[in-house]
Protein backbone atom coordinates (compact mmCIF):
# COMPACT_ATOMS: atom_id res chain seq x y z
CA UNK A 1 0.00 0.00 0.00
CA UNK A 2 2.43 2.63 1.15
CA UNK A 3 4.68 2.42 -1.86
CA UNK A 4 6.42 5.74 -2.52
CA UNK A 5 6.20 7.09 -6.04
CA UNK A 6 8.71 9.79 -5.26
CA UNK A 7 11.32 9.48 -2.57
CA UNK A 8 13.06 12.68 -1.54
CA UNK A 9 16.30 12.30 0.42
CA UNK A 10 18.43 15.02 1.97
CA UNK A 11 17.05 17.75 -0.26
CA UNK A 12 18.89 21.01 0.25
CA UNK A 13 18.10 24.24 -1.60
CA UNK A 14 19.81 27.57 -1.21
CA UNK A 15 18.91 30.68 -3.21
CA UNK A 16 21.28 33.32 -4.52
CA UNK A 17 20.29 35.71 -1.75
CA UNK A 18 21.69 33.19 0.72
CA UNK A 19 18.32 31.93 1.99
CA UNK A 20 18.26 28.23 2.73
CA UNK A 21 14.77 27.15 1.71
CA UNK A 22 15.27 23.46 2.40
CA UNK A 23 17.88 22.20 4.84
CA UNK A 24 18.09 18.52 4.10
CA UNK A 25 14.58 17.17 3.81
CA UNK A 26 13.41 13.55 3.57
CA UNK A 27 9.92 13.18 2.19
CA UNK A 28 7.91 10.44 0.49
CA UNK A 29 5.07 10.98 -1.91
CA UNK A 30 3.03 7.81 -1.74
CA UNK A 31 1.68 6.26 -4.90
CA UNK A 32 -2.06 6.75 -5.56
CA UNK A 33 -2.66 8.83 -2.48
CA UNK A 34 -2.91 12.47 -1.59
CA UNK A 35 0.27 13.32 0.22
CA UNK A 36 0.14 16.67 1.93
CA UNK A 37 3.03 19.01 2.70
CA UNK A 38 1.85 21.58 5.22
CA UNK A 39 3.16 24.12 7.67
CA UNK A 40 3.59 27.86 8.09
CA UNK A 41 4.81 30.10 5.29
CA UNK A 42 8.51 29.94 4.58
CA UNK A 43 8.73 26.27 5.49
CA UNK A 44 10.11 25.23 2.12
CA UNK A 45 6.99 23.63 0.64
CA UNK A 46 6.96 25.78 -2.47
CA UNK A 47 10.66 25.26 -3.01
CA UNK A 48 10.11 21.51 -2.88
CA UNK A 49 7.35 21.84 -5.48
CA UNK A 50 9.64 23.87 -7.70
CA UNK A 51 12.44 21.37 -7.42
CA UNK A 52 10.13 18.49 -8.26
CA UNK A 53 9.26 19.71 -11.74
CA UNK A 54 12.53 21.59 -12.04
CA UNK A 55 10.90 24.99 -12.47
CA UNK A 56 13.55 25.90 -9.94
CA UNK A 57 15.91 25.94 -12.92
CA UNK A 58 14.57 29.36 -13.87
CA UNK A 59 14.48 30.65 -10.30
CA UNK A 60 17.47 32.04 -8.45
CA UNK A 61 18.64 28.81 -6.87
CA UNK A 62 22.34 28.66 -6.21
CA UNK A 63 22.72 25.24 -4.73
CA UNK A 64 20.52 22.16 -4.96
CA UNK A 65 21.70 18.96 -3.31
CA UNK A 66 20.14 15.66 -2.43
CA UNK A 67 18.12 13.06 -4.24
CA UNK A 68 14.64 12.97 -5.70
CA UNK A 69 14.00 9.41 -6.76
CA UNK A 70 11.01 8.78 -8.99
CA UNK A 71 10.67 5.15 -9.97
CA UNK A 72 14.30 4.76 -8.94
CA UNK A 73 15.67 7.53 -11.13
CA UNK A 74 17.18 10.67 -9.57
CA UNK A 75 15.39 13.68 -11.03
CA UNK A 76 18.29 15.95 -10.13
CA UNK A 77 20.71 14.06 -12.38
CA UNK A 78 22.34 15.98 -15.19
CA UNK A 79 20.93 13.73 -17.88
CA UNK A 80 17.26 14.14 -16.92
CA UNK A 81 15.18 15.51 -19.77
CA UNK A 82 13.57 18.43 -17.99
CA UNK A 83 10.91 19.05 -20.63
CA UNK A 84 9.76 15.45 -20.47
CA UNK A 85 9.90 15.51 -16.67
CA UNK A 86 7.49 18.46 -16.59
CA UNK A 87 5.01 16.38 -18.54
CA UNK A 88 5.28 13.56 -16.02
CA UNK A 89 4.90 15.86 -13.02
CA UNK A 90 2.08 18.30 -13.70
CA UNK A 91 1.67 21.37 -11.52
CA UNK A 92 -1.17 23.71 -10.60
CA UNK A 93 -0.22 27.07 -9.13
CA UNK A 94 -1.87 28.92 -6.29
CA UNK A 95 -3.44 31.49 -8.58
CA UNK A 96 -5.19 30.59 -11.83
CA UNK A 97 -2.92 31.72 -14.64
CA UNK A 98 -4.60 30.86 -17.93
CA UNK A 99 -2.48 31.47 -20.99
CA UNK A 100 -3.83 34.33 -23.12
CA UNK A 101 -5.40 31.82 -25.49
CA UNK A 102 -8.86 30.35 -25.89
CA UNK A 103 -10.29 27.81 -23.45
CA UNK A 104 -9.42 24.99 -25.84
CA UNK A 105 -6.11 26.63 -26.69
CA UNK A 106 -4.99 26.42 -23.09
CA UNK A 107 -5.52 22.68 -23.05
CA UNK A 108 -4.09 22.09 -26.50
CA UNK A 109 -0.85 23.90 -25.66
CA UNK A 110 0.70 20.99 -23.78
CA UNK A 111 -0.09 18.23 -26.28
CA UNK A 112 0.81 20.52 -29.17
CA UNK A 113 4.26 21.37 -27.89
CA UNK A 114 4.69 17.66 -27.25
CA UNK A 115 4.19 17.14 -30.97
CA UNK A 116 0.52 16.14 -31.27
CA UNK A 117 -0.78 17.41 -34.60
CA UNK A 118 -3.87 15.27 -35.23
CA UNK A 119 -6.80 17.68 -35.01
CA UNK A 120 -9.30 15.02 -34.00
CA UNK A 121 -7.02 13.68 -31.31
CA UNK A 122 -6.52 17.17 -29.93
CA UNK A 123 -10.25 17.75 -29.75
CA UNK A 124 -10.64 14.49 -27.88
CA UNK A 125 -7.92 15.49 -25.45
CA UNK A 126 -9.66 18.82 -24.82
CA UNK A 127 -13.00 17.17 -24.09
CA UNK A 128 -11.43 14.44 -21.98
CA UNK A 129 -9.38 16.85 -19.89
CA UNK A 130 -12.29 19.22 -19.33
CA UNK A 131 -14.52 16.36 -18.26
CA UNK A 132 -11.92 15.07 -15.87
CA UNK A 133 -11.54 18.50 -14.29
CA UNK A 134 -15.35 18.76 -13.96
CA UNK A 135 -15.49 21.78 -16.24
CA UNK A 136 -16.88 20.38 -19.50
CA UNK A 137 -20.54 20.96 -18.69
CA UNK A 138 -19.86 24.62 -18.00
CA UNK A 139 -17.72 25.44 -21.03
CA UNK A 140 -18.46 22.95 -23.80
CA UNK A 141 -20.09 25.72 -25.87
CA UNK A 142 -17.40 28.28 -25.08
CA UNK A 143 -14.28 26.41 -26.13
CA UNK A 144 -13.22 29.19 -28.48
CA UNK A 145 -13.82 31.99 -26.01
CA UNK A 146 -10.85 33.63 -24.32
CA UNK A 147 -9.83 31.73 -21.21
CA UNK A 148 -10.01 34.97 -19.27
CA UNK A 149 -13.76 35.15 -19.85
CA UNK A 150 -14.21 32.29 -17.38
CA UNK A 151 -14.77 32.90 -13.67
CA UNK A 152 -11.88 32.50 -11.25
CA UNK A 153 -12.98 29.05 -10.13
CA UNK A 154 -13.46 27.92 -13.70
CA UNK A 155 -10.05 29.30 -14.63
CA UNK A 156 -8.40 27.25 -11.93
CA UNK A 157 -10.16 24.10 -13.12
CA UNK A 158 -9.04 25.01 -16.63
CA UNK A 159 -5.47 25.12 -15.32
CA UNK A 160 -6.12 21.73 -13.78
CA UNK A 161 -7.52 20.42 -17.06
CA UNK A 162 -4.61 21.62 -19.17
CA UNK A 163 -2.24 19.95 -16.75
CA UNK A 164 -4.22 16.68 -16.98
CA UNK A 165 -3.97 16.90 -20.77
CA UNK A 166 -0.26 16.21 -20.34
CA UNK A 167 -1.26 12.80 -18.95
CA UNK A 168 1.07 13.19 -15.99
CA UNK A 169 1.88 10.50 -13.46
CA UNK A 170 2.19 12.88 -10.55
CA UNK A 171 0.04 15.92 -9.85
CA UNK A 172 1.47 18.70 -7.73
CA UNK A 173 -0.86 21.40 -6.44
CA UNK A 174 0.63 24.37 -4.63
CA UNK A 175 -2.20 25.95 -2.63
CA UNK A 176 -4.56 25.47 -5.58
CA UNK A 177 -7.62 26.86 -3.82
CA UNK A 178 -6.14 29.89 -2.09
CA UNK A 179 -7.76 32.27 -4.59
CA UNK A 180 -11.05 30.40 -4.83
CA UNK A 181 -14.49 30.57 -3.28
CA UNK A 182 -15.76 27.65 -1.15
CA UNK A 183 -17.82 26.10 -3.95
CA UNK A 184 -14.90 26.02 -6.36
CA UNK A 185 -12.69 24.74 -3.57
CA UNK A 186 -15.06 21.84 -2.96
CA UNK A 187 -15.04 20.97 -6.64
CA UNK A 188 -11.27 20.78 -6.68
CA UNK A 189 -11.17 18.71 -3.52
CA UNK A 190 -13.76 16.31 -4.92
CA UNK A 191 -11.67 15.99 -8.02
CA UNK A 192 -8.61 15.12 -5.94
CA UNK A 193 -10.50 12.46 -3.99
CA UNK A 194 -11.35 10.71 -7.23
CA UNK A 195 -8.12 11.42 -9.05
CA UNK A 196 -5.89 9.60 -6.63
CA UNK A 197 -7.02 6.32 -8.11
CA UNK A 198 -5.15 7.27 -11.24
CA UNK A 199 -2.51 9.73 -10.12
CA UNK A 200 -0.09 10.30 -7.33
CA UNK A 201 -0.89 13.64 -5.76
CA UNK A 202 1.17 16.10 -3.76
CA UNK A 203 -0.94 18.83 -2.23
CA UNK A 204 0.27 21.94 -0.48
CA UNK A 205 -2.98 22.89 1.23
CA UNK A 206 -3.93 26.49 1.76
CA UNK A 207 -5.14 25.93 5.28
CA UNK A 208 -5.02 23.27 7.97
CA UNK A 209 -8.63 22.18 7.57
CA UNK A 210 -7.91 21.33 3.98
CA UNK A 211 -4.74 19.55 5.04
CA UNK A 212 -6.62 17.40 7.53
CA UNK A 213 -9.49 16.74 5.11
CA UNK A 214 -7.36 15.66 2.22
CA UNK A 215 -4.29 14.01 3.68
CA UNK A 216 -3.68 10.30 3.29
CA UNK A 217 -0.10 11.03 4.26
CA UNK A 218 1.28 14.27 5.57
CA UNK A 219 4.56 15.93 6.33
CA UNK A 220 4.90 18.98 8.55
CA UNK A 221 7.37 21.56 7.26
CA UNK A 222 8.93 24.19 9.46
CA UNK A 223 11.72 26.56 8.45
CA UNK A 224 13.23 24.36 5.80
CA UNK A 225 12.97 21.13 7.73
CA UNK A 226 10.47 18.30 7.67
CA UNK A 227 9.56 17.89 11.31
CA UNK A 228 7.23 14.94 11.25
CA UNK A 229 5.83 12.58 8.69
CA UNK A 230 3.06 10.00 8.90
CA UNK A 231 -0.44 9.11 7.81
CA UNK A 232 -2.92 11.95 7.83
CA UNK A 233 -4.72 10.51 10.79
CA UNK A 234 -1.61 10.18 12.86
CA UNK A 235 -0.29 13.64 12.07
CA UNK A 236 -3.50 15.51 12.68
CA UNK A 237 -5.03 13.44 15.49
CA UNK A 238 -1.98 12.14 17.25
CA UNK A 239 1.14 14.14 16.42
CA UNK A 240 4.29 13.24 18.29
CA UNK A 241 6.74 16.11 17.89
CA UNK A 242 6.17 19.20 20.00
CA UNK A 243 6.27 21.61 17.02
CA UNK A 244 3.66 19.58 15.18
CA UNK A 245 1.46 19.39 18.23
CA UNK A 246 1.65 23.16 18.69
CA UNK A 247 0.99 23.94 15.05
CA UNK A 248 -1.87 21.49 14.62
CA UNK A 249 -3.42 22.79 17.83
CA UNK A 250 -3.21 26.27 16.33
CA UNK A 251 -0.73 27.65 18.83
CA UNK A 252 1.26 29.33 16.09
CA UNK A 253 0.60 30.01 12.44
CA UNK B 1 -16.83 65.42 15.07
CA UNK B 2 -14.96 68.62 15.71
CA UNK B 3 -16.42 71.11 13.24
CA UNK B 4 -13.29 73.24 13.08
CA UNK B 5 -11.27 70.23 12.10
CA UNK B 6 -13.81 69.41 9.41
CA UNK B 7 -13.65 72.90 7.93
CA UNK B 8 -9.87 72.90 7.92
CA UNK B 9 -9.84 69.58 6.17
CA UNK B 10 -12.27 70.75 3.55
CA UNK B 11 -10.31 73.91 2.88
CA UNK B 12 -7.11 72.00 2.33
CA UNK B 13 -8.87 69.75 -0.13
CA UNK B 14 -10.26 72.74 -2.01
CA UNK B 15 -6.84 74.31 -2.20
CA UNK B 16 -5.29 71.14 -3.44
CA UNK B 17 -7.98 70.81 -6.07
CA UNK B 18 -7.40 74.35 -7.31
CA UNK B 19 -3.69 73.73 -7.65
CA UNK B 20 -4.48 70.55 -9.51
CA UNK B 21 -6.85 72.36 -11.85
CA UNK B 22 -4.22 74.96 -12.66
CA UNK B 23 -1.71 72.20 -13.29
CA UNK B 24 -4.07 70.37 -15.62
CA UNK B 25 -4.81 73.52 -17.60
CA UNK B 26 -1.11 74.22 -17.89
CA UNK B 27 -0.52 70.77 -19.27
CA UNK B 28 -3.45 71.11 -21.68
CA UNK B 29 -2.05 74.40 -22.93
CA UNK B 30 1.40 72.96 -23.50
CA UNK B 31 -0.10 69.98 -25.32
CA UNK B 32 -2.00 72.38 -27.54
CA UNK B 33 1.23 74.19 -28.40
CA UNK B 34 2.86 70.96 -29.50
CA UNK B 35 -0.13 69.89 -31.57
CA UNK B 36 -0.73 73.23 -33.27
CA UNK B 37 2.44 73.36 -35.43
CA UNK B 38 1.85 69.83 -36.71
CA UNK B 39 -1.76 70.61 -37.44
CA UNK B 40 -0.72 73.87 -39.10
CA UNK B 41 1.82 72.20 -41.35
CA UNK B 42 -0.57 69.46 -42.42
CA UNK B 43 -3.46 71.83 -43.11
CA UNK B 44 -1.21 74.23 -45.02
CA UNK B 45 0.19 71.47 -47.21
CA UNK B 46 -3.22 69.94 -47.84
CA UNK B 47 -4.57 73.32 -48.95
CA UNK B 48 -1.56 74.12 -51.15
CA UNK B 49 -0.97 70.63 -52.46
CA UNK B 50 -4.38 69.13 -53.07
CA UNK B 51 -5.01 70.99 -56.37
CA UNK B 52 -2.01 69.12 -57.80
CA UNK B 53 -3.34 65.71 -56.83
CA UNK B 54 -4.97 63.84 -59.67
CA UNK B 55 -4.91 60.34 -61.00
CA UNK B 56 -2.45 61.50 -63.62
CA UNK B 57 -0.16 63.01 -60.99
CA UNK B 58 -0.03 59.72 -59.12
CA UNK B 59 0.27 57.36 -62.07
CA UNK B 60 2.27 59.16 -64.80
CA UNK B 61 5.95 59.60 -65.45
CA UNK B 62 7.30 63.17 -65.11
CA UNK B 63 7.50 65.28 -68.27
CA UNK B 64 9.20 68.52 -69.32
CA UNK B 65 12.18 68.04 -67.01
CA UNK B 66 9.81 67.08 -64.19
CA UNK B 67 7.92 70.36 -64.52
CA UNK B 68 4.80 68.53 -65.63
CA UNK B 69 3.31 65.06 -65.57
CA UNK B 70 3.25 62.82 -62.54
CA UNK B 71 5.53 61.49 -59.85
CA UNK B 72 4.96 57.78 -60.36
CA UNK B 73 8.66 56.78 -60.28
CA UNK B 74 9.15 58.56 -56.97
CA UNK B 75 6.12 56.83 -55.46
CA UNK B 76 7.05 53.35 -56.66
CA UNK B 77 10.66 54.00 -55.67
CA UNK B 78 9.59 54.82 -52.15
CA UNK B 79 7.52 51.61 -52.08
CA UNK B 80 10.51 49.59 -53.25
CA UNK B 81 12.76 51.13 -50.62
CA UNK B 82 10.18 50.46 -47.95
CA UNK B 83 9.80 46.86 -49.03
CA UNK B 84 13.55 46.37 -49.17
CA UNK B 85 14.03 47.92 -45.75
CA UNK B 86 11.24 45.78 -44.33
CA UNK B 87 12.81 42.67 -45.83
CA UNK B 88 16.10 43.19 -44.00
CA UNK B 89 15.15 45.02 -40.83
CA UNK B 90 12.07 43.04 -39.75
CA UNK B 91 13.56 39.55 -39.38
CA UNK B 92 16.83 40.86 -37.98
CA UNK B 93 15.17 43.33 -35.65
CA UNK B 94 12.65 40.84 -34.28
CA UNK B 95 15.31 38.20 -33.79
CA UNK B 96 17.53 40.64 -31.91
CA UNK B 97 14.57 41.88 -29.85
CA UNK B 98 13.66 38.32 -28.86
CA UNK B 99 17.24 37.59 -27.94
CA UNK B 100 17.54 40.67 -25.75
CA UNK B 101 14.16 40.27 -24.05
CA UNK B 102 14.02 36.52 -23.58
CA UNK B 103 17.45 34.95 -23.71
CA UNK B 104 20.13 37.51 -22.90
CA UNK B 105 21.32 37.64 -19.33
CA UNK B 106 22.56 40.90 -17.91
CA UNK B 107 26.29 40.87 -18.50
CA UNK B 108 28.97 43.04 -20.08
CA UNK B 109 28.30 41.62 -23.53
CA UNK B 110 24.56 42.35 -23.58
CA UNK B 111 25.12 45.73 -21.98
CA UNK B 112 27.49 46.52 -24.83
CA UNK B 113 24.83 45.45 -27.33
CA UNK B 114 22.26 47.69 -25.70
CA UNK B 115 24.62 50.66 -25.72
CA UNK B 116 25.35 49.99 -29.38
CA UNK B 117 21.64 49.99 -30.19
CA UNK B 118 21.04 53.22 -28.32
CA UNK B 119 24.02 54.82 -30.05
CA UNK B 120 22.83 53.54 -33.40
CA UNK B 121 19.52 55.31 -32.84
CA UNK B 122 21.36 58.55 -32.18
CA UNK B 123 23.57 58.58 -35.25
CA UNK B 124 22.70 61.42 -37.69
CA UNK B 125 21.10 60.09 -40.83
CA UNK B 126 23.72 61.53 -43.16
CA UNK B 127 26.31 59.39 -41.41
CA UNK B 128 24.25 56.32 -42.31
CA UNK B 129 24.31 57.57 -45.88
CA UNK B 130 28.09 57.83 -45.95
CA UNK B 131 28.44 54.47 -44.21
CA UNK B 132 26.15 52.88 -46.78
CA UNK B 133 28.15 54.47 -49.54
CA UNK B 134 31.36 53.04 -48.17
CA UNK B 135 30.11 49.57 -47.31
CA UNK B 136 27.32 48.62 -49.69
CA UNK B 137 27.89 50.84 -52.72
CA UNK B 138 31.67 50.63 -52.92
CA UNK B 139 32.99 47.76 -50.81
CA UNK B 140 30.30 45.19 -51.68
CA UNK B 141 29.92 46.71 -55.13
CA UNK B 142 26.16 46.94 -55.08
CA UNK B 143 26.47 50.37 -56.68
CA UNK B 144 23.94 53.16 -56.32
CA UNK B 145 20.95 50.89 -56.09
CA UNK B 146 17.71 50.01 -54.34
CA UNK B 147 19.65 47.22 -52.63
CA UNK B 148 22.29 49.53 -51.19
CA UNK B 149 19.73 52.10 -50.12
CA UNK B 150 17.47 49.47 -48.51
CA UNK B 151 20.38 48.01 -46.58
CA UNK B 152 21.41 51.46 -45.40
CA UNK B 153 17.86 52.31 -44.34
CA UNK B 154 17.62 48.92 -42.61
CA UNK B 155 20.58 49.70 -40.40
CA UNK B 156 18.92 52.97 -39.51
CA UNK B 157 15.59 51.27 -38.81
CA UNK B 158 17.00 48.37 -36.80
CA UNK B 159 17.32 50.15 -33.44
CA UNK B 160 13.66 51.12 -33.55
CA UNK B 161 12.50 47.62 -34.44
CA UNK B 162 14.79 45.99 -31.87
CA UNK B 163 13.85 48.21 -28.97
CA UNK B 164 10.11 48.16 -29.64
CA UNK B 165 10.19 44.37 -30.03
CA UNK B 166 12.08 44.01 -26.77
CA UNK B 167 9.73 46.41 -25.04
CA UNK B 168 6.63 44.62 -26.37
CA UNK B 169 7.94 41.22 -25.25
CA UNK B 170 8.81 42.52 -21.80
CA UNK B 171 5.30 43.86 -21.35
CA UNK B 172 3.90 40.32 -21.57
CA UNK B 173 3.61 39.02 -17.99
CA UNK B 174 6.50 36.80 -16.93
CA UNK B 175 4.20 34.16 -15.44
CA UNK B 176 3.05 33.04 -18.91
CA UNK B 177 6.61 31.87 -19.52
CA UNK B 178 6.61 29.85 -16.31
CA UNK B 179 3.25 28.31 -17.22
CA UNK B 180 4.51 27.45 -20.70
CA UNK B 181 7.51 25.64 -19.24
CA UNK B 182 5.36 23.89 -16.64
CA UNK B 183 3.24 22.45 -19.45
CA UNK B 184 6.24 20.82 -21.06
CA UNK B 185 6.99 23.57 -23.53
CA UNK B 186 10.52 24.63 -24.32
CA UNK B 187 11.40 28.27 -23.91
CA UNK B 188 11.20 28.81 -27.66
CA UNK B 189 7.85 27.02 -28.00
CA UNK B 190 6.43 29.20 -25.27
CA UNK B 191 7.74 32.34 -26.92
CA UNK B 192 6.43 31.34 -30.33
CA UNK B 193 2.99 30.16 -29.29
CA UNK B 194 2.18 32.54 -26.45
CA UNK B 195 4.57 35.40 -25.83
CA UNK B 196 5.24 36.58 -29.36
CA UNK B 197 1.57 36.56 -30.47
CA UNK B 198 0.73 38.65 -27.40
CA UNK B 199 3.55 41.05 -28.19
CA UNK B 200 2.83 41.18 -31.92
CA UNK B 201 0.74 44.38 -31.95
CA UNK B 202 3.57 46.22 -30.23
CA UNK B 203 6.10 44.70 -32.57
CA UNK B 204 4.09 45.65 -35.64
CA UNK B 205 3.67 49.18 -34.35
CA UNK B 206 7.43 49.45 -33.93
CA UNK B 207 8.03 48.13 -37.41
CA UNK B 208 5.63 50.61 -38.96
CA UNK B 209 7.09 53.54 -37.04
CA UNK B 210 10.60 52.47 -38.04
CA UNK B 211 9.68 52.06 -41.70
CA UNK B 212 7.83 55.34 -41.67
CA UNK B 213 10.96 57.10 -40.53
CA UNK B 214 13.03 55.31 -43.15
CA UNK B 215 10.61 56.21 -45.91
CA UNK B 216 10.80 59.90 -45.07
CA UNK B 217 14.59 60.11 -44.94
CA UNK B 218 16.67 61.77 -47.63
CA UNK B 219 20.24 61.68 -46.40
CA UNK B 220 20.74 57.91 -46.16
CA UNK B 221 19.58 57.33 -49.72
CA UNK B 222 21.32 60.38 -51.13
CA UNK B 223 24.60 58.54 -51.79
CA UNK B 224 23.31 54.99 -51.87
CA UNK B 225 20.28 54.64 -54.09
CA UNK B 226 18.46 57.79 -55.03
CA UNK B 227 18.72 59.30 -58.42
CA UNK B 228 17.82 62.68 -59.80
CA UNK B 229 15.66 61.47 -62.63
CA UNK B 230 14.81 58.14 -64.14
CA UNK B 231 13.11 57.90 -67.53
CA UNK B 232 11.68 54.50 -66.64
CA UNK B 233 10.80 52.56 -63.51
CA UNK B 234 13.62 50.53 -61.91
CA UNK B 235 13.76 46.94 -63.14
CA UNK B 236 15.98 45.24 -60.60
CA UNK B 237 17.20 45.74 -57.03
CA UNK B 238 20.51 46.86 -58.50
CA UNK B 239 18.90 49.79 -60.30
CA UNK B 240 18.94 53.22 -58.79
CA UNK B 241 15.54 54.68 -58.04
CA UNK B 242 13.73 57.92 -57.54
CA UNK B 243 12.14 58.38 -54.12
CA UNK B 244 9.72 60.91 -52.67
CA UNK B 245 11.92 62.67 -50.11
CA UNK B 246 14.86 63.04 -52.47
CA UNK B 247 12.50 64.06 -55.26
CA UNK B 248 11.16 66.84 -53.06
CA UNK B 249 14.68 68.02 -52.40
CA UNK B 250 15.42 67.97 -56.12
CA UNK B 251 12.33 69.76 -57.36
CA UNK B 252 12.47 72.40 -54.65
CA UNK B 253 16.15 73.28 -55.00
CA UNK B 254 17.63 71.89 -58.20
CA UNK B 255 15.10 72.53 -60.97
CA UNK B 256 14.58 76.14 -62.06
CA UNK B 257 11.06 77.13 -63.02
CA UNK B 258 9.44 74.32 -61.07
CA UNK B 259 5.69 74.88 -60.64
CA UNK B 260 5.07 75.40 -56.95
CA UNK B 261 1.94 73.30 -57.13
CA UNK B 262 3.85 70.14 -58.05
CA UNK B 263 6.21 70.74 -55.15
CA UNK B 264 3.37 70.96 -52.66
CA UNK B 265 1.60 68.05 -54.31
CA UNK B 266 4.66 65.84 -53.88
CA UNK B 267 5.07 66.85 -50.26
CA UNK B 268 1.40 66.08 -49.71
CA UNK B 269 1.83 62.59 -51.13
CA UNK B 270 4.80 61.92 -48.83
CA UNK B 271 2.98 63.26 -45.79
CA UNK B 272 -0.11 61.24 -46.62
CA UNK B 273 2.12 58.19 -46.91
CA UNK B 274 3.76 58.72 -43.54
CA UNK B 275 0.61 59.76 -41.70
CA UNK B 276 -1.26 56.85 -43.25
CA UNK B 277 1.29 54.44 -41.83
CA UNK B 278 1.06 56.17 -38.50
CA UNK B 279 -2.69 55.79 -38.55
CA UNK B 280 -2.42 52.08 -39.28
CA UNK B 281 -0.01 51.70 -36.37
CA UNK B 282 -2.42 53.52 -34.04
CA UNK B 283 -5.34 51.36 -35.14
CA UNK B 284 -3.38 48.17 -34.56
CA UNK B 285 -2.35 49.39 -31.15
CA UNK B 286 -5.79 50.43 -29.97
CA UNK B 287 -7.39 47.25 -31.28
CA UNK B 288 -4.82 45.12 -29.49
CA UNK B 289 -5.37 47.08 -26.30
CA UNK B 290 -9.09 46.45 -26.48
CA UNK B 291 -8.52 42.75 -27.00
CA UNK B 292 -5.91 42.31 -24.30
CA UNK B 293 -7.08 40.02 -21.53
CA UNK B 294 -4.59 40.41 -18.75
Amino acid sequence: MAEPKIRIRGLYVRYKDGKEALKGVDFDIIKNTVTVAFGPAGGGKSSMVRVLNRLIDIADAEEIRGEILMDGKNLLDEDVNVVELRRRIGVVFSRPIPLPLTVAGNIRFGPEVAGEKDEQKLEEIVEQALKEAVLWDEVYDRLDDPAYSLSGGQQQRLCLARMLALQPEVIVLDEPTSALDPVSTTKIEEFLEKAKERYTILLVPHNQQQAARMADYAGFFLQGRMIEYGTGEQIFLNPKKKETVDYVAGRFG
Amino acid sequence: MNSLFEIGKRRRLVNRNTAQEIGFWGIRLITLFTVLPILGIVVYIVIKGSPAISLEFLTQMPRDGMRAGGILPAITGTFYLMAGTALFSIPLGIAAGIYLAEYATDNAWTRAIRIAIISLAGVPSVVYGLFGLGLFVLFFGFGISILSASLTLSIMTLPVVISTTEEALRSVPYEFRVVGLSLGGTQWQTIRKVILPEAMPGVVTGIILGLERAVGETAPILFTGATFFLPRLPRSPLDATMALPYHIFVISTQVPGMPIQIQYGTVLVLIAFVLGMNLIASIIRSRARARRQW
